[in-house]
């Protein structure tokens, strides 16, 4: 079987969909790997560095398609693309199958098999082929750096012989992947990070980044979990409370980062014109929602605009692109470990499993049929919150433990009563040189109860080494048989009571003694 | 030596006894304990043999002097990995003595005896002979199962209670007959039904609850002793038995305690199946190698090594103890975290590790340490399994479900040696290394940590 991976023929696209790298992996599962020639050049990976991997060159779009079973790509494929197809042919690459119908029909019609990498389901064993997530990451990294390029000040707040700076301070809306590699990247340079989500349980998440979370009181919260962890349409109650919100914030921050998504839906309008307008001159807007129509009223796709009071608002939505040996590298790896689970027995030979949640989530058309939209994954991405325990206050508290003191003492009462009883019963039968026995008996339990608690957890094996030795002090009742008298069979059992017992106690000690010369302090 | 020096003698190997076992409170008193305890013992033969009625000096000398050198020689040959199965063994001579003594007082019985007196002693040899005869086989089979020689799971017999049962009843008939003059035969017919308690007990019992086992057998060797004390009538016997008898069943409860186990459930045996079907495990486990762990732990400020019978296992205590040196050469704060019933016996793991050299001011028990896991770096399992599961605290329908565990998937990063990709001793699956903060680092232990030591410099 061959993978082959297509030179992207959309304007601007510098990512490509095989690396020398992901090449070797491929060609370890079984697979013969092709490239066109110049592919990988806008990810300043050269043809030379293909052929090192093993990695057969052609000169020819055309000519790929017609040697590979498999074609991998990172934008969907154009017209002239899928013209290319024969029946037969797997497609992974994105597609964006809910905005493309047409594309899939056409790829129906072609008897193609296609994966769209944008489809794979949100469960954890599928993080390793999540390109999404690899391609947030990045815009999310990619967008501090372009905001940082075009504001005009320091991140960092520093003091210096010629004065003081103050830091930049950067607000992230939506706290997705992208969001999140925002506040890091913003974090490590030294800005004041604060960020916005519907979802509030990604505060967690927000503040291990380092970044502050803004807390909207509001009781119609989302529960993320509900969703695959991705965010839903809010109601216009809580929208306008996040606006309210917003509006206080836009005076103060110097940077704003919207990355607000909602799965199959135009971008929610979040930073609004007035909003930009009551902003500082110099500041920065970073707008990863371009694409779908942006979050911020004034954003142009994939142009940086200058308003009227001098906020920059810039658009791009090509940011991971411009970071394109980075997410080649990534993106390549995806794909690599979706041919992995296509290929369960590393030889080669695919199996495309439609019971396979993974599998079945991203093929959008398979056999002559359109596979999209997938039933829901049979498995929960996250699991549903626990209803919490409502907490304790400190009375009752403390109503518990008096009741617990009580109950234990009523316990003590109860056994001291029911002992002393069963005392008296034995009394009042047994003979009076048991009694005194009884007495030593019954004292050297309590003394052992005592004494052994105190024992370190640590020492328990030694003390079960130690008790066992001086338990053969059984050996004193076969000393005392061994010459009453009373016929052989009587010596020779005592004797070979002694002799085991002799040996328990020897071995006993000398364990125990070895084990202790052990321990020691640093 | 007349009667009141022998008691006097007692008397200080009394006290002598309670002083060995008190001590054990401190790592550095204990070295002195070892003594208080080994004089006491000595003590407490030497008047004995030298008090009133006691005239084969030979015979006794000849087979203490075998017996000594035979304790010697095993205690010293033993690999310190060996421990359980050496306690084990040595219980079961305790149970064995214990048996014989008591036949020995029927056939030779005390003369002068009121018939109430008579009676009670009737009564007490019964009792010593039950539970030595227990505690042998009990014991024996525990050597077995701890020594890799008698298959470790759970033997469950259908009927088995019942079995347990009718057995216990069957003795309580022998011993009517037996009060009432029916001779010996019937103590010697309910030594062999107690023979066959005590090893089908044991075998009902699966290997994770070996601790409990070994520390029960213990308790039961102590009792025995005291039986046999009521036997005779010596009060010294009586106090170590019950010293030991109580030792054991305070360090079987700590067990159970630790596993939130019932006493009873462990005692009769059979893990307690689930009450529903355990919670699905989404994910899969990610395995990682040398180089990985060792940049990590390059990186790590604070590091928790949690180790489990798989360390024991493949002896890698050794390593391990020179890995915490070099790390701890670099100033990072690296600690042990140990669960109770980590290993095959109470304290099992500790132990070890002091065999290792590791110093026991950085070994914590899992009350010190589980707190801290969220501010730590890395923590490395070795060979534990079930003392580490999250079941235990999320999925109440798991076998452990309550069982306290470390916490260790708080931690930044957790890498787990492991053989494989089975299930632990007890046979539940751990959703632990499906986290994704989890890396399996698959590998015999000692060789996987060898391979760490030549990467961490």
């Amino acid at each position: 079987m061959k993978i082959g991976a297509p030179k992207e023929i959309f304007e601007g696209e510098n990512r490509v969909a095989l690396t020398p790298q992901s090449a070797l992996q491929l060609q370890k599962l079984g697979y013969e790997c092709v490239i066109e020639t110049g592919a990988g050049a806008a990810s300043r990976f050269s043809d030379q560095d293909y052929k090192n991997a093993g990695v057969e060159v052609v000169k020819t779009g055309a000519a790929l398609w017609k040697a590979c079973d498999f074609i991998i790509k990172v934008r969907a494929p154009e017209e002239v693309e899928v013209k290319r197809f024969r029946e037969g042919q797997t497609l992974i690459s994105f597609i964006w199958p809910a905005q493309s119908e047409e594309l899939l029909e056409k790829l129906r019609a072609k008897g193609v098999t296609a994966i769209a990498m944008d489809m794979v389901p949100r469960i954890s064993r599928a993080q390793k082929m999540d390109a999404l997530s690899s391609m947030a990451n990045i815009g999310g990294y990619r967008a501090v750096i372009e905001a940082s390029n075009n504001f005009g000040r320091f991140f960092t707040g520093q003091i210096t012989a010629a004065g003081k700076v103050p830091p930049a301070t950067v607000l992230v809306i939506g706290a997705g992947v992208a969001g999140l590699a925002a506040i890091g990247a913003a974090q490590s340079m030294g800005a004041i990070v604060r960020a916005f989500d519907v979802r509030p349980e990604v505060a967690e998440q927000i503040e291990s980044m380092g970044g502050e979370f803004l807390f909207l009181d509001f009781d119609d919260n989302q529960d993320g979990a509900a969703t695959g962890g991705y965010a839903a349409v809010s109601s216009p109650e809580f929208r306008e409370k996040q606006l309210e919100l917003f509006r206080a914030q836009a005076s103060e921050v110097d940077i704003v980062i919207t990355t607000a998504l909602i799965p199959g839906r135009d971008a929610p309008k979040l930073w609004l014109e007035d909003m930009v307008m009551s902003m500082k001159a110099g500041s920065v807007i970073i707008d990863l929602a371009a694409e779908r129509g942006g979050n911020c009223d004034l954003t142009v796709p994939d142009e940086k605009i200058e308003t009227s009071n001098g906020v920059t608002i810039i658009g791009y939505t090509d940011l991971p692109s411009r970071m394109a040996t980075q997410s080649s590298t990534l993106y390549s790896t995806n794909i690599r470990h979706m041919m992995d689970d296509l290929t369960p027995e590393n030889d080669g030979v695919p199996v495309h499993n439609m019971e396979d949640d993974v599998i079945r989530g991203a093929t959008v058309t398979h056999s002559g049929e359109i596979t999209f939209p997938p039933p829901p994954p049979k498995v929960q991405a996250i699991a549903a919150a626990k209803p919490k325990a409502p907490e304790k206050t400190p009375e009752e508290i403390k109503a518990e433990e008096v009741a617990a003191t009580k109950a234990a003492g009523r316990k003590q009462t109860t056994m001291l009563v029911l002992g002393g009883l069963v005392m008296l019963l034995i009394g009042q039968y047994a003979p009076a040189s048991f009694m005194q026995h009884f007495i030593v008996f019954v004292l050297s339990v309590f003394i052992g109860f005592q004494v052994i608690w105190n024992v370190s957890h640590a020492l328990h094996t030694p003390l079960m080494a130690i008790t066992n030795a001086i338990s053969s002090v059984v050996i004193l009742g076969a000393l005392l048989q061994i010459s009453v008298g009373g016929g052989f069979l009587v010596t020779l059992l005592a004797a070979i009571s002694v002799l085991i017992a002799s040996i328990n106690i020897v071995g006993g000690f000398v364990v125990t003694r070895r084990m202790l010369a052990m321990f020691q302090k640093s | 030596m007349s009667i009141g020096l022998v008691t006097a003698g007692y008397i200080a190997a009394s006290v002598l006894f309670i002083l060995a076992l008190g001590g054990l409170s401190d790592q550095e008193k204990a070295k002195r304990a070892v003594w208080f305890g080994i004089i006491g013992m000595t003590i407490a033969v030497v008047v004995t043999v030298f008090g009133p009625g006691v005239n084969s000096i030979w015979l006794l000398s000849a087979m203490i002097a075998i017996g000594a050198v035979v304790g010697t020689i095993v205690a010293q040959r033993v690999e310190m990995v060996g421990m359980p199965q050496l306690v084990a063994a040595l219980h079961s001579f305790v149970g064995l003595a214990a048996v014989f003594i008591g036949i020995n007082s029927v056939l030779h019985s005390p003369e002068g005896l009121t018939h109430a007196e008579e009676v009670i002693h009737d009564v007490e040899v019964f009792l010593g002979v039950f539970i030595g005869a227990i505690t042998f086989t009990g014991s024996i089979i525990a050597y077995g199962k701890l020594a890799g020689k008698i298959d470790g799971k759970a033997l469950i017999l259908p009927a088995r209670h019942l079995m347990n049962i009718a057995g216990l009843v069957l003795s309580i008939a022998l011993m009517m007959m037996f009060l009432n003059g029916a001779g010996i035969w019937t103590l010697l017919l309910m030594m062999l039904i107690a023979f066959a308690i005590g090893a089908h007990l044991v075998m009902a019992i699966g290997g994770a609850d070996m601790p409990v086992v070994v520390s029960m057998l213990n308790s039961y060797s102590g009792w025995a002793a005291a039986a046999t004390g009521f036997m005779l009538g010596n009060d010294l016997l009586i106090v170590v038995g019950a010293l030991v008898g109580s030792s054991g069943a305070i360090l079987s409860y700590i067990m159970c305690v630790a596993m939130n186990r019932k006493f009873l459930a462990v005692i009769l045996g059979g893990f307690g199946g689930p009450s529903g079907p355990a919670m699905e495990i989404e994910g899969e486990q990610i395995a990682i190698d040398a180089d990985g762990v060792a940049s990590a732990l390059e990186e790590a400020d604070s590091v928790i090594i949690v180790p489990g019978y798989g360390m024991a296992v493949a002896q890698a205590q050794h390593p391990i103890s020179e890995l915490v040196k070099r790390l701890r050469a670099k100033g990072k704060n690296v600690r042990f975290g140990i669960h109770p019933v980590a290993g095959r016996l109470p304290g099992h793991m500790n132990v070890l590790l002091a065999e290792a050299k590791v110093p026991y001011d950085i070994v914590m028990e899992m009350d010190e340490i589980n707190d801290d896991f969220p501010e730590t770096d890395v923590v490395i399992v070795v060979g534990s399994n079930d003392i580490v599961n999250p079941a235990a605290q999320e999925d109440p329908n798991s076998p452990i479900a309550g069982m306290p565990v470390l916490e260790v998937w708080k931690a930044k990063h957790v890498f787990v040696s492991k053989r494989g990709q089975g299930t632990g001793y007890s046979g539940i699956e751990n959703p632990l290394f499906f986290k994704e903060n989890t890396r399996m680092f698959y590998g015999d232990a000692k060789a996987s940590v060898d391979n760490l030591l030549k990467l961490i410099g």
